[in-house]
């Protein structure tokens, strides 16, 4: 009895790891998918707004994922949209209080772009794609993986952006003979380095599939 | 039966009989450098050995970031072919004397590996590289971009564009700057290494029109629909605006010239051309008059190099064989 529940167990963990580490390698949001642009190019011009948006966007992602899947059989098929905006939007706006009453400076940063997570493909895409087909303990999973992959996305281009733009990183100065190029706080800065990075990780991914 | 094979083995399959002119890319390429040359040597004497040093860091790390892109991503490397050495020196017309050496060469790692091999190389990039590498010094280090030495000055006394002077001093009249139409026709004021003396681009120009590397089309829309444009709407009102200042002042010249005729870069026909030059020079108007920043020509440019293939798909030449009128654009 222990050996069949041990085993079911351990397969079971193995699907949930694959759901969620799946969200963070091979179908990340900005680099795999290339969904959710718009806060990535926007608001990524410092680590610590890329962190705070990364984590944003994860609760949301959590909230509206678990509350859709749990309600799956109980939404129409054919009113589907309607249903998972009202719900994502709940999640936005309780997000958007949140911050503004413990993170003010966070708000003022992120600016129009916390209100935006209601229509950001990320949200929706898992929605639509998983979360409305999927059982709770895997869209909670799917979730998870899809927002640190996110997060960790819009961290790696935030930091980029900020050290060449502006020399720092999450605010502390690294070098001091070192003269940063404004251009990558600024808007072409985003869409030259997400261009390049994404480049790279197609590089990589097309090397790895082409020594297979 | 007029098909039989008998009858088609008569005709033997080969290349059309096409004329070889005896052009090549790197023919092209040397003569528009060596074309540009006299402007970069009034560039030296104007703004002393600086510039020349400017100018050689240029062109080398041109050409050797081209090399070891090419050499990493196991291509033939090809830097024999001019281009690279072309867009370093362009690039550095159209620095300030005055920056530090690093801004050349970042500026040309920019344009080599951002700007052009990352579309692919030669023949493939969207954007003219030296203007895009400009524009993006510009941008990130605006304190050494706009900073311009005096002419014959060694000293590093900074002085003002003609064009800046327009912008920010309000000074409507070119006596009361100080300078002459000579001294811009011959170079003589604050401004980037290659764009200063016109009377030696102009050389240089009619050199590569002679030789019909260049078309009259996008140079001279370009240079009139500026020209006229500011003069219809001067600053003191309609039809008081000074057409031979808004022709000297800035890179008008050597945007006009070098940059708009760019072969990658710009439209494919006569009147893609055409079209390009009078959206440059209007662009260029709107940008000295309204915008931001006291020159707008290589903004202009970039900015019309986007449009290159739209302007492309709407003056397609007629099919030959077909009726005039009827087939202008392919359906």
């Amino acid at each position: 009895m222990y050996e069949i529940c041990a085993y079911l167990c351990n397969k079971y963990m193995g699907i949930l790891f694959k759901e969620f580490t799946k969200g963070i390698a091979m179908e990340n949001p900005i680099f795999g998918l290339v969904l959710g642009l718009c806060p990535a190019l926007a608001v990524s011009t410092s680590a610590a707004n890329g962190i705070g948006m990364g984590i944003a966007a994860t609760f949301v992602l959590l909230g509206s994922n678990i509350i859709i899947s749990a309600l799956r059989k109980f939404i129409p098929d054919e009113i589907r949209i309607p249903c998972f905006i009202v719900i994502i939007a709940t999640f936005v706006t309780i997000n958007e209080m949140v911050l503004k009453a413990y993170f003010p400076a966070l708000n003022q940063a992120l600016g129009i772009y916390v209100p935006l997570i209601v229509v950001n493909c990320i949200v929706l895409g898992r929605v639509e794609a998983f979360a409305s087909k999927r059982r709770v303990l895997d869209s909670l999973f799917d979730a998870l993986g899809m927002g640190v992959g996110f997060t960790i996305a819009l961290c790696f281009i935030a930091a980029l952006r900020e050290f060449l733009g502006a020399g720092k990183i999450l605010g502390i100065s690294l070098l001091s003979g070192f003269e940063p190029a404004a251009m990558f706080v600024l808007a072409p800065g985003a869409l030259l380095t997400l261009g390049l990075l994404i480049g790279l990780v197609n590089y990589w991914q097309f090397k790895k599939t082409d020594s297979k | 039966m007029p098909n039989s094979p008998s009858k088609e083995s008569h005709f033997v399959v080969s290349a059309g009989a096409h004329i070889h002119s005896g052009e090549s890319v790197p023919k092209i390429m040397w003569t528009v450098f060596l074309a540009l040359l006299p402007a970069g040597a009034c560039g030296v004497i104007v703004f002393g050995f600086a510039a020349l040093k400017v100018m050689l860091i240029s062109v080398a790390s041109c050409l050797i970031t081209e090399a070891l892109i090419q050499k990493l991503s196991h291509k033939k490397i090809s830097i024999h072919d001019g281009s690279a050495a072309l867009t370093g020196l362009l690039l550095a017309y159209n620095l300030p004397s005055g920056v530090p050496l690093w801004i050349p060469v970042i500026g040309s790692i920019f344009a080599i590996a951002v700007c052009k091999q990352a579309f692919g190389g030669l023949g493939a990039n969207i954007f003219n590289p030296a203007l895009a590498a400009r524009a993006f010094l510009l941008v990130s280090w605006p304190k050494y971009m706009t900073s311009w030495p005096k002419p014959f000055n060694v000293d590093g006394v900074t002085s003002a564009t003609p064009l800046m002077m327009m912008k920010e001093a309000h000074v409507f009249n070119i006596s009361q700057m100080g300078v002459s139409y000579m001294d811009l026709f011959m170079g003589v004021r604050g401004g980037c290494i290659g764009e200063v003396c016109i009377f030696a681009l102009i050389i240089g120009a009619i050199y590569l029109l002679w030789k019909r590397y260049i078309w009259y089309q996008t140079p001279l829309a370009f240079i009139f629909t500026t020209g006229i444009l500011s003069w219809l709407f001067g600053a003191q009102g309609f039809m008081t605006g000074d057409f031979l200042f808004s022709i000297l002042s800035g890179g008008l010249i050597l945007g006009a010239f070098f940059m708009a005729t760019d072969y990658v870069t710009a439209p494919l026909t006569k009147r893609g051309r055409l079209v390009f030059g009078v959206a440059c020079g209007g662009l260029t108007f709107i940008i000295r008059k309204f915008g931001g920043y006291p020159e707008g020509v290589s903004y202009a440019i970039l900015m019309m190099n986007a449009a290159v293939p739209l302007i492309d798909r709407y003056v397609r030449p007629r099919r030959y064989g077909t009726q005039i009128g009827t087939d202008a654009r392919a359906k």
